[in-house]
């Protein structure tokens, strides 16, 4: 009987990157960066380090390598993300969502989407380094928490949190954040950012 | 040249031995209801009850001790969902009406842990006997749990993860000592070890066709003589109105060759698998730095080999294996599409980092020292390069 070359459960391009990652940092001894991040937790399963080089005239990423602890998709993300950010400016590569780098890799399986977060997030705390470094604190973006739940004090951060890790109903949102187990006044506020953050991770 | 693939993952499943496919292609042409009075009925009931005696036999039961059912899983759950039957019109008799409690242990399968906890949400207490670094349970902690008012105690006997085997002839002693009823899940260890009900004086006992080279599908149950039982699936007389539904002649066929075989090959079979694995162990063990091996170093089943990385994370790790043509399986949480690292060996107190790097070899009848040698050729290498671009990883 043939047998049939198998699919995997990634995208080409993700295989292809996670096969020959490119920009790994291999001399983070003598590397010498502008900025660098490190998000995650190997307890959690995946931890992420990036360090990026600027052009302090124009504000543009000149380099970036990074090194990553986790799975095929979270090895793929920080590959690809670091070679869309060198030679963008920083105010644009601030910005990069997850979902920019889920479509740059053409698509990931939903449960593997949190695996990408933590890559721009990565990214963030490189730049936000960067600005710290060069007296820039007025460009560093605090992300206000906005607290949704007031009983079991749940903010809008943990609900985007819960979507990217899996939770696509009020229910299964409760289940992970236990939001609305009190007296439920949030449930209106709560349904509308799940919907919110699922149109924007995963539509 | 053509791409290898070399299949090290036979705790997840097996591939057919040759002698069953043989029967399964011949018993393809027997189509008859088993149930049936006439000769196309006959014929059928002749081979399930042909691959009856060779089960029981296996196992050192009777004929009648054994139900065929659908899956490992689903003899588990028979069992364990006794404890609730609230019929009076079952035959299952006092089984969880006075004592209902359940004794099981924190590194069984899925399907027992989820069965339990689903009678835990419907009012049975579970309690959950911990393991020690090598994943046995304390016959001390066991003997501690047990009350009056527990109804079963549930044991696996090999585990399909680290390999190590429980003492289970001890375990039923202390057990049936309480007057209390003893199931093991044995789905890992027979065909690999040998088992016989009555020396380990078990009541209930759990096996599968498809980990022993036999067909996905099938499994089967021991029920000792005279033990109460209550039906999991009701509504026929078949299997002794133990388990309705027209009985699955082919699988059941196919299940006996395939313990037939094992009669044959295992003893041989598993001194040379032990080789294997001493060497996959003791080469793997020199060449990578920072790895540790699970699982009990001498009582574990021959084929078995758990191991976890530090700085590495076992899904990566997996697929470039997979690359290299190498099939293994991964404890990482990122594998199973949970958050959670395999709870097995969480609860040999392996630091989570460590759960999260993790790798299964599970050797079987088809690999050869050639394979292994294969192994230890590449992988030092991939875990050099999963390393080398890890953040958690701090250097040789």
């Amino acid at each position: 009987m043939e047998k049939k070359p198998n699919e995997w459960v990634y995208t080409d391009k993700v295989k292809q990157h996670f096969m020959n990652p490119s920009n790994i940092l291999e001399d983070e001894e003598t590397y010498e960066d502008d900025g660098k991040g490190i998000v995650g937790n190997v307890k959690c399963g995946d931890q992420m380090m990036m360090v990026i080089k600027v052009d302090k005239e124009k504000n543009v990423i000149t380099d970036c390598k990074w090194k990553t602890y986790g799975c095929a998709s979270a090895i793929a993300s920080t590959s690809v993300l670091s070679e869309m950010v060198i030679g963008m400016p920083l105010d644009e590569a601030y910005h990069i969502s997850p979902k920019d780098v889920t479509m740059e890799l053409g698509g990931l399986p939903e449960h593997k989407i949190h695996c990408s977060v933590l890559g721009d997030k990565a990214l963030r705390a490189a730049i936000d380094d960067y600005y710290e470094r060069n007296g820039m604190q007025d460009k560093i973006q605090k992300e206000e928490a906005r607290i949704v739940c007031q009983c079991m004090n749940v903010t809008d951060h943990e609900i985007e949190h819960a979507v990217l890790e899996g939770a696509r109903t009020y229910y299964e949102l409760q289940e992970r954040t236990k939001l609305g187990t009190v007296c439920g006044q949030c449930k209106d506020e709560a349904i509308r950012l799940l919907e919110e953050y699922k149109k924007k991770h995963f539509k | 040249m053509a791409k290898r693939h070399i299949y090290m993952d036979n705790n997840a499943t097996t591939q057919l031995h040759p002698e069953v496919k043989k029967v399964l292609k011949q018993g393809m042409e027997v189509f008859g209801n088993p149930s049936s009075l006439h000769f196309f009925g006959r014929q059928a009931r002749h081979m399930i009850e042909e691959a009856r005696g060779k089960v029981a036999s296996f196992i050192g039961g009777e004929a009648d001790e054994v139900i065929f059912v659908g899956s490992g899983s689903e003899a588990n759950n028979t069992v364990l969902s006794m404890l609730m039957c609230p019929s009076k019109i079952c035959s299952c008799g006092n089984v969880g009406k006075v004592s209902h409690e359940i004794i099981t242990t924190s590194i069984e399968h899925p399907c027992i842990m989820r069965t339990s906890e689903c009678l835990q949400d419907r009012g049975v207490p579970v309690k959950y006997l911990s393991v020690d670094k090598y994943g046995k349970i304390s016959l001390d902690e066991l003997k501690d749990s047990i009350t009056d008012r527990t109804g079963l105690v549930s044991v696996m006997m090999a585990n399909n993860e680290i390999g190590t085997i429980q003492d289970i002839k001890e375990i039923a002693r202390i057990v049936h000592e309480k007057g209390v009823l003893f199931h093991t899940d044995a789905v890992q260890a027979v065909g690999k070890i040998p088992v016989d009900v009555r020396k380990l004086d078990v009541d209930f006992l759990t096996l599968s066709g498809h980990k022993i080279y036999g067909p996905k599908g099938i499994g089967a149950l021991y029920v000792k003589k005279g033990t109460p039982f209550c039906p999991f699936i009701r509504g026929g007389h078949q299997e002794q109105g133990r388990r309705a539904g027209t009985e699955n002649t082919l699988g059941i066929v196919g299940l006996g060759k395939a313990v037939e075989m094992r009669q044959k090959e295992m003893p041989a079979e598993e001194k040379r698998l032990l080789e294997m694995k001493t060497v996959l162990r003791k080469a793997l063990g020199e060449k990578i730095p920072d790895i540790r091996f699970n699982g009990h170093p001498t009582d574990s089943l021959a084929g078995t080999l758990s191991m976890s990385f530090d700085g590495a994370e076992g899904e990566a790790i997996l697929l470039y294996l997979d690359e290299a043509g190498l099939a293994v399986s991964t404890g990482s949480a990122c594998a199973s599409g949970s958050l959670d690292p395999s709870h097995v060996l969480m609860a040999t107190g392996i630091p989570v980092e460590q759960a999260h790097g993790s790798i299964r070899v599970s050797l079987g009848r088809e690999n050869t020292m050639k394979d292994v040698k294969y192994m230890i050729d590449v992988f030092p290498g991939i875990i050099r390069k999963v390393r080398n671009m890890s953040s958690a990883y701090k250097g040789e």
